[in-house]
């Protein structure tokens, strides 16, 4: 019973969060309301008992992805005007096109469950079961060879990136380490003989 | 009770969201790519929901690897709507039609 109050008030939440996004003007409110729909995201994941990735989803999501996105929308100094489009333009389409992905796919998973009925709960885990270490025994035996290349996209990911923003300022003063290291006295001081002059000038 | 259903429509709902907010956003860059991880969320869900009606910690691996890719594409992406903003300071869609033929 507490199960389903709490399972509807956080689906409420993350389906208010996710309307959020898609409406609000201003960049900042639409990433708040994203991080928002994640922590509600990672709750219900906890409700299905995949723990593991839950939390997973909010130190990464929120931590980390969520931020990146903050700094790159305070940090671009967008015009909110020019890119926002009215709403009567593309709105009547959009919620065409949602609503009937929604009832058709919602036709499918409730016509499903007329016909054949699926188990109405989740059955519990049982007592000891811990789902990180159910997630590690197959993540590291079976999928191994799948998480290695996992390691190597966040690789690209880190080079593509760093070499995307990188770049050359014109007239930016650097130092050339070589060489500065590789410099000899006989370049820096130069002894010059000339004869000696007179102190005096003549008019 | 809640169960897999339950699950699935909520994924449901959460990805037709996501579709109208790129009708609607249409021009705004970094608003389609919020709706793109929302999307992504939406599928993580039906994966997570099956995995638990199943019993198998295959759909959670999915999962895992779609959490990577995902932070991966977003990292990448960001990065290239800088270097865009940088050279057109704009991140209006409607005007990256330099490659139109």
């Amino acid at each position: 019973m507490f199960q389903a109050i709490f399972f509807y008030i956080f689906a409420v939440i993350l389906i208010g969060a996710a309307v959020g996004v898609i409406f609000s003007r201003n960049p900042v409110h639409a990433v708040m309301f994203l991080v928002l729909a994640f922590f509600q995201s990672a709750l219900l994941w906890l409700m299905a008992e995949a723990e593991f990735l839950a939390i997973v989803l909010v130190l990464v999501y929120v931590g980390a992805v969520m931020v990146l996105f903050l700094f790159v929308v305070m940090m671009l100094d967008i015009n909110v005007e020019s890119v926002s489009v009215p709403y009567t333009r593309y709105l009547p389409l959009g919620i065409m096109v949602a609503g009937l992905m929604v009832v058709e796919l919602l036709m499918i998973i409730w016509n499903r469950q007329a016909a054949e009925p699926l188990t109405g709960s989740f059955s519990r885990m049982p007592e000891g079961y811990s789902n990180t270490e159910a997630l590690g025994a197959v993540l590291y035996t079976e999928h191994v060879y799948a998480f290695e290349i996992a390691a190597v996209i966040l690789l690209l990911a880190i080079i593509a990136a760093i070499t995307l923003t990188m770049r050359k300022r014109p007239g930016l003063k650097q130092q050339n380490i070589a060489r500065q290291v590789a410099v000899q006295a006989k370049d820096r001081v130069r002894l010059v003989k000339m004869a000696a002059e007179s102190s005096e000038k003549d008019q | 009770m809640i169960g897999l259903q339950h699950y699935l429509t909520v994924a449901a709902v959460l990805f037709a969201l996501s579709i109208a907010g790129i009708f609607i956003n249409r021009r705004n860059l970094i608003l389609l790519l919020m709706c793109i991880e929302l999307m992504l969320l939406a599928v993580n869900f039906n994966f997570i929901a099956f995995s638990r009606y199943l019993g198998d910690e295959t759909g959670q691996v999915f999962v895992f690897f779609i959490l990577t890719v995902a932070a991966a594409e977003a990292a990448i992406g960001l990065a290239i709507l800088v270097v865009l903003f940088r050279n057109r300071l704009s991140i209006n869609v409607q005007e990256l039609d330099s490659m139109k033929g």
